[in-house]
């Protein structure tokens, strides 16, 4: 018996959306191993079409409520490329300064609600406000921090506001900002008790080669606010080349269309990642001297292929988050007032791609924009799209290892592996 | 006194509106004090169907999606409907006034069948079950949320506002964006948001439906006023209001836009 275990669970719980994991494994060769994503499709790309311009961030932001800066974001700038409009550095920071917040409630979120009990042996955060008030407590008053945050920028985080092509719906106030600064620099110390905490947890290691993608920015910030695409196999393309590079294609068991490098064709097996741990590899150096600090004091290997590393990969991100909040609401205090809006060179239209770093990784908006202002055409690449692939290859290496165990176990370890790509299955399936 | 047992539920949504309870932060130690959730798959593992209070987010869009509602229904003694594509259809119903097959054929290329099924409408939780009470928005409102939880452990109903969200905009002291010539649907729309979107620069599209008296014909005069055609209020309506029975509430007082 011991070469055979089934698992199958059904609405995986921690995780955000409704998906199934199916793992058959008979003689110790993995028979099946699928995570099936069972969600209808909203049909978001659909929802677009036909609806003016101005209304698209507005309306992408609705595919996710944890990413809904980074869909938002992505969204204006497919617009602003399709329409010709460079935004100013100011809004470009103000901009910034929302996804940071927005990176921040995402990887407290993840790190503190979903994965902290699989570490601390819980079935949800819940029992560790009694075990571990201290940690409970600075994981909520980070997620409020973040959530202020987005709520000065934007309105409110989940369905972010002020979004247009070329101009910010709302500047914020020198106090708001001196308030979000103050608590910032409050929170340092929440920060650097969450390295501490997750310094001390082992993870298990699953080493499987895979290609690892990212946006990176030109002018060498940390990869954010998206940049032509670098891969860890050297590959790179201009944001409107995505196509060159990335390649979506249907599988029979998800609604969430698979992502495979560009030119496979399925034969190799090959997969693509994103997120944390891929912007780690391929831009490690350029992290906030703090954040390059917690990743030497958790012994982060650039190199490292192990998905479970995309913890501590969210652990570094979550203080260079910090720290870049920091430095953008310092830098728009020096130069408080709105910055005007810059109308569009091209009002006719055309082709448009918005990329930006999602917490999950690499999120891709493209656009067509007719002459009567209304979308044409959407496509979204999602990072959990891209990443589903390399999540069920990486089932297949790390499930034959678990054999030994009482079939509980081996679920519960399956179910951490999906849990550590911090999937986002209702943004897959959108 | 014993706590109530809550559960949340969610269908085709973006699970935004739950995201706002675990947003609740500060006041999450004292929710957990009044009620004992024993169903909550976003966030917790433990998973039990003795709930009596059902929170339940998203449009119903599948089959399946009927059949669990009515199960939720059964056990439940108050159902709850989060947010607008729980209460209202919300922007899943953008896409009822194409075919399921032609949805498949833009997204997947046709190449869909068996993997997912599709109801022809996206459709609020009131097309299959009797609702208890609904907290509009999009996302819903995180006080609002917590005010209701303390109002159903209580043993009364909770209170939403049945006014504009003109009312709210004034009372923020929001200059008016329909005078500025942005299509703001706030004459008609349903308060209890702070006005948020016109007071961070965006027109008010409704999220939360319309209130107790909207007036539709006068909203496409407003709009006629100050530059705009009487049909873009009809489409500025379609993004949270297109369900049929919410639509046939405003499409014979505005002239229909373009193409739908």
């Amino acid at each position: 018996m011991g070469a055979r275990a089934s698992v199958t669970v059904r609405h995986l719980t921690r995780i955000e959306g409704h998906g199934n994991l199916v793992v058959e494994i008979e003689d110790g060769a993995v028979r099946r191993c699928d995570l099936e994503v069972v969600e209808s499709p909203r049909f978001f790309e659909v929802l677009l079409k036909d609806r003016p311009w101005d209304e698209a961030p507005r309306i992408a932001c609705r595919i996710c409520g944890i990413c809904s800066v980074a869909h938002a974001t992505a969204s204006v700038q497919a617009v602003e490329a399709a329409l010709g409009v460079v935004p100013g550095p100011r809004l470009r920071a103000l901009r910034r300064l929302n996804l940071a917040g927005e990176w921040l409630q995402s990887h407290v979120l993840h790190l503190g609600f979903l994965m902290a009990p699989d570490a601390f042996g819980a079935p949800s955060i819940v029992p560790l406000a009694g075990s571990h008030p201290d940690l409970v407590k600075r994981v909520l008053r980070l997620k409020r921090l973040a959530n202020e945050i987005c709520r000065t920028v934007s309105g409110r985080h989940v369905m972010p506001v002020s979004y247009h092509a070329g101009w910010s719906g709302y500047w914020p106030q020198v106090a708001e900002l001196e308030a979000l600064q103050a608590g910032l620099a409050a929170a340092r110390a929440d920060v650097a008790a969450f390295v501490a905490a997750f310094g001390a947890l082992a993870w298990p290691a699953v080493e499987r080669a895979t290609e690892q993608v990212a946006a990176v920015e030109d002018d060498g910030a940390y990869p954010m606010m998206g940049g032509p695409l670098r891969t860890t196999a050297g590959r790179a393309a201009a944001p409107s080349a995505y196509r060159e590079l990335l390649e979506e294609y249907l599988v029979e068991h998800s609604a969430s269309k698979h992502v495979r490098p560009a030119g496979e064709r399925g034969g190799g097996g090959a997969t693509i990642r994103v997120g944390a741990l891929a912007r780690y590899a391929l831009a490690h150096d350029r992290l906030h001297p703090d954040a390059a600090a917690a990743a030497r004091r958790l012994g982060l290997d650039p190199a490292t292929t192990n998905p479970f590393d995309a913890v501590p990969a969210q652990v570094v991100e979550l203080v260079h988050a910090h720290a870049e909040a920091e430095r953008l609401v310092t830098a728009l205090l020096a130069d408080p007032a709105p910055e005007a809006p810059v109308p569009p060179r091209r009002p006719q239209g055309g082709e448009g791609v918005g990329i930006v770093e999602a917490p999950r990784g690499t999120l891709i908006h493209d656009y067509r924009i007719g002459p009567d202002g209304r979308v044409a055409r959407a496509n979204c690449v999602i990072p959990t799209s891209q990443n589903l692939a390399s999540l069920e290859a990486d089932l297949r290496v790390f499930a034959p290892t678990l054999l030994d165990r009482p079939a509980a176990e081996i679920t519960h370890a399956l179910e951490m592996l999906v849990r550590a790509y911090d999937p986002c299955i209702s943004c897959a399936v959108h | 006194m014993t706590r109530p047992k809550v559960a949340f539920f969610s269908f085709g949504s973006c699970e935004g509106c739950q995201l706002q309870v675990l947003s609740a932060e500060d006041a999450l130690p004292d929710l957990l004090r009044a009620v004992e959730i024993v169903n909550f798959r976003e966030a917790v593992d433990e998973r039990r169907d003795d709930y009596e209070v059902a929170f339940v987010e998203g449009s119903l869009v599948r089959p399946a999606d009927v059949e669990q509602v009515q199960g939720i229904r059964k056990r439940a003694r108050i159902l709850v409907a989060l947010g607008a594509c729980a209460c209202l259809g919300g922007v899943n119903a953008i896409r009822n006034r194409r075919s399921v097959a032609e949805l498949a054929r833009e997204v997947y290329g046709g190449r869909r069948d068996g993997v997912f099924t599709t109801l022809p409408d996206a459709s609020p939780l009131s097309s299959a079950v009797l609702v208890d009470y609904e907290l509009r928005g999009c996302p819903i409102d995180r006080d609002e949320f917590l005010e209701a939880v303390r109002s159903l452990a209580a043993g009364t109903v909770p209170v939403t506002p049945a006014y504009a969200v003109c009312v709210e905009c004034t009372l923020r002291g929001t200059a008016c964006l329909l005078e500025r010539g942005v299509p703001c649907l706030g004459g008609v729309a349903r308060a209890g948001c702070g006005a948020v979107c016109p007071a961070y620069g965006a027109p008010c599209e409704a999220c939360r439906g319309c209130h107790d008296v909207p007036n539709f014909e006068a909203l496409g005069e407003a709009f006629a006023r100050h530059g705009m055609a009487r049909a873009v209020a009809a489409e500025k309506l379609q993004l949270f209001n297109n369900y049929r029975e919410v639509r046939e509430t405003w499409e014979r007082a505005l002239p229909s836009p373009s193409g739908t």
